[in-house]
């Protein structure tokens, strides 16, 4: 009786504790912004970061360049990626009320790994790996745009198909054996493969969020801001699907519209992070539990930006590890997300016990 | 009361067209022509799978016909967008809704849906709607709990709730008291009454409870097995015989004079009770249950008059020779079992 009366806190006050909770997340999004320029192989003191920053003059003319340069583009990519499947993955969430979907369930970036592996792989047979390796700027649009086309063929066959299917249960299962069908196809084609072919893709599989410099930046957070407007305009629909597609259709939702909307936008996310950034796990799952824990809402309108600001935050602290400060080894980033994810998933769930409450 | 049409049908036809390896159509129920009135419950009755879950999907637009059409205020529902349609009907249905980190005043206000902007947001004649349908269905006490800490009782109430706060001109439910007790059971029938006649709104229900039934509804809509529909005042179906005709399969007896059902077949002699009403009422349940027939009019060799005096309950048992006093039911059962007994030994 006392816990449960302790737990009910009057609408006003969890209205206020939420906004509080955000500018908290938002505050956070900032140190960690600063503490990923700040880490790295060079520590770079706080004061100097803060006038490169302000445009100031330095003496360090290494510093400046590896802040703009290097560490300012990683960062942001940090910040786009991890908001970007988070959100992702809340939708997917929602959508399968399954708590374990993420953004790669409907098989979208299985699909940038097969494009992926196609430009290795085969295009390398023919123009030997070396030539795209060469033409570095040249190759890495080309492995973008790999990535690109094969998690927009899956998402035009799976478009295609949940027009056909109308159940979300069997879209979820075909959704997992697309991605079935094409890392099978991958596992073949590293099967007649040379050895480097198979350790280049290998190392694309890895993720990386230092490839994408700021030329080409602006492309991915178009991208990123185009699906995360589309998931914000979704949250009064997903709101309604929390309480299954009978009862959102029954208040007014259009389901069939918005489950389009919704697998639009979370391709959009997590295709082109995928394209930009390699396949990166466990984020998208993890954040959106995260985010419930700690805002106490299943309410999409709050959860979406709470979702992007936490998705972003944990991906700068990934970065951070991965970069391993002080010394000049950088992890795996797709490693890390893992590692340092799961133990804290782990945690929220045995201390909050409500991670499968939140579906049916 | 000037009769106010919001839903009707005409020759409706409902089931599952042909898909996948459904060769032809399943039809459900066929030639429906109902009405529901305004300030009007209405519980909808048939035995499992006549049915009622689908009739009741149809009508709020969750299904679509087979055959047939749905009026809407006099407008076919086809004509209507998903969002009109969820500004005039709003239902609870049977899909369990366990959400965690959701509170219920968050559940109710998503009922507002149908009128909110593309995010949702509420105005304060949401906020003013909302409220009012907190308490209208008593459940201001738990506004702020996690909708998975709800009992079933308190779930169900909730999402009638949201459907008030849809402020639509009649309400769907699919069982609603399915899964609750007696008591919760009575509570939300009661408060789909007080609503309907209060707010004015058409309420249909399915129910299982048939003896509830028969007392909450103006009107009965029933399903028999073979997909025909029968509509009309609750004692009107009883009293022409349709009431029985449409649980015929579920072999059980339904007794007109009563109207409840018999749970034993009766086997053994007819007994003439009399007396005071309550004392009657309830010797008359003890005796069928031992599977006596009771019979109101003299002329059999075991009587029982069952009388209140001076405070207490009294049973008068007086067979061809003999005269007893019981002070309680289970003493009158076991001298009238010892009675037949030594009937059965002399036999």
């Amino acid at each position: 009786m006392n816990e449960r009366s302790q737990k009910q806190i009057s609408s006003e006050k969890k209205i206020g504790i939420r906004s509080l909770y955000l500018g908290l997340l938002l505050g956070g999004l900032l140190v960690f912004f600063l503490l990923n320029l700040m880490l790295g192989s060079v520590d770079i003191p706080f004061k100097e970061i803060i006038t490169i920053l302000s445009g100031g003059k330095t003496n360090h003319f290494a510093w400046q360049k590896i802040i703009i340069n290097i560490r300012i583009p990683r960062a942001l990519t940090a910040i786009l990626a991890g908001s970007a499947l988070s959100v992702g993955g809340l939708q997917m969430q929602t959508f399968f009320r399954n708590p374990l979907a993420g953004p790669s369930v409907l098989g979208i970036t299985s699909g940038a790994s097969l494009g992926v592996a196609i430009v290795m792989l085969a295009a390398g047979t023919i123009t030997s790996i070396f030539a795209i390796q060469q033409l570095s700027a040249l190759g890495s649009w080309i492995i973008i745009g790999a990535a690109s086309l094969g998690s927009a063929a899956v998402l035009l066959l799976i478009l295609l198909i949940s027009l056909k299917v109308r159940d979300n249960v069997t879209l979820l299962i075909i959704g997992l054996m697309i991605g079935n069908i094409t890392i099978a196809m991958v596992s073949i084609w590293q099967y007649f493969s040379q050895p480097e072919q198979i350790r280049d893709y290998l190392i694309w599989t890895f993720g990386s969020l230092g490839g994408v410099p700021l030329n080409r930046l602006w492309i991915l957070a178009i991208v990123v801001l185009v699906g995360g407007i589309i998931a914000i305009g979704m949250s009064k629909s997903l709101n309604g699907l929390l309480l299954g597609e009978n009862y959102a259709r029954s208040m007014g939702i259009s389901v069939s519209s918005s489950r389009i909307w919704i697998i639009v936008s979370t391709s959009l996310l997590a295709g082109s992070v995928t394209a930009f950034c390699g396949p990166i796990g466990f984020v998208g799952i993890a954040v959106p539990h995260l985010t419930r824990s700690l805002l106490g809402t299943n309410d999409h309108r709050v959860l979406i930006p709470g979702t992007f600001l936490m998705g972003a935050i944990l991906m700068l602290a990934c970065d951070i590890v991965a970069q391993v400060p002080g010394s000049s080894t950088t992890l795996p980033i797709s490693a890390i997300t893992s590692l340092v994810g799961s133990p804290v998933v782990i945690w929220v769930i045995i201390k909050r016990k409500n991670l499968q409450a939140s579906f049916s | 009361m000037i009769k106010q049409t919001i839903i009707s049908t005409h020759d409706l036809e409902i089931g599952f067209p042909t898909r996948g390896a459904r060769k032809s159509k399943k039809v459900v129920a066929s030639e429906i022509n109902v009405a529901l009135q305004k300030g009007q419950v209405v519980c909808l009755l048939g035995p499992n799978g006549s049915g009622k879950s689908t009739l009741i999907r149809t009508l709020s637009g969750l299904h679509s016909p087979l055959k047939g059409s749905i009026f809407l205020s006099g407008k076919n529902l086809s004509q209507f967008s998903i969002r009109q349609t969820a500004r005039k009907i709003s239902t609870v249905l049977t899909d369990r809704v366990t959400i965690g980190n959701l509170s219920v005043y968050e559940l109710v206000s998503f009922g507002r849906s149908p009128y909110t902007g593309w995010f949702g947001s509420l105005t304060p004649k949401d906020n003013e709607i909302i409220e009012w349908a907190i308490e209208s269905t008593g459940i201001k006490p738990f506004i702020d709990r996690d909708v998975m800490h709800l009992s079933d009782g308190e779930r169900q109430k909730v999402m009638i709730a949201r459907a008030l706060a849809q402020d639509t001109s009649s309400i769907l439910l699919d069982e609603p008291t399915a899964h609750l007790d007696l008591p919760n059971r009575v509570e939300i029938i009661r408060l789909l009454r007080k609503l309907a006649h209060e707010t004015k709104k058409g309420i249909l229900l399915s129910t299982h409870e048939l003896d509830l039934a028969l007392k909450a509804a103006d009107n009965l809509w029933l399903i028999n097995m073979e997909g025909e529909v029968f509509t009309g005042t609750p004692e009107d179906l009883v009293l022409d015989g349709t009431f029985e005709s449409v649980f015929e399969q579920d072999s059980f007896d339904f007794d007109r004079t009563t109207g409840s059902f018999t749970l034993h077949q009766p086997t053994k002699e007819i007994i003439y009770l009399f007396g005071d009403e309550v004392a009657v009422f309830w010797t008359r349940r003890a005796l069928e249950r031992e599977g006596y027939r009771v019979s109101q009019s003299n002329g059999t060799s075991l009587q029982i008059e069952a009388v209140h005096r001076n405070g207490r309950f009294e049973w008068t048992l007086v067979n061809d020779h003999e005269e007893f006093i019981c002070t309680s039911v289970g003493a009158l059962i076991s001298r009238v079992q010892k009675i037949r007994q030594s009937v059965d030994m002399e036999g």
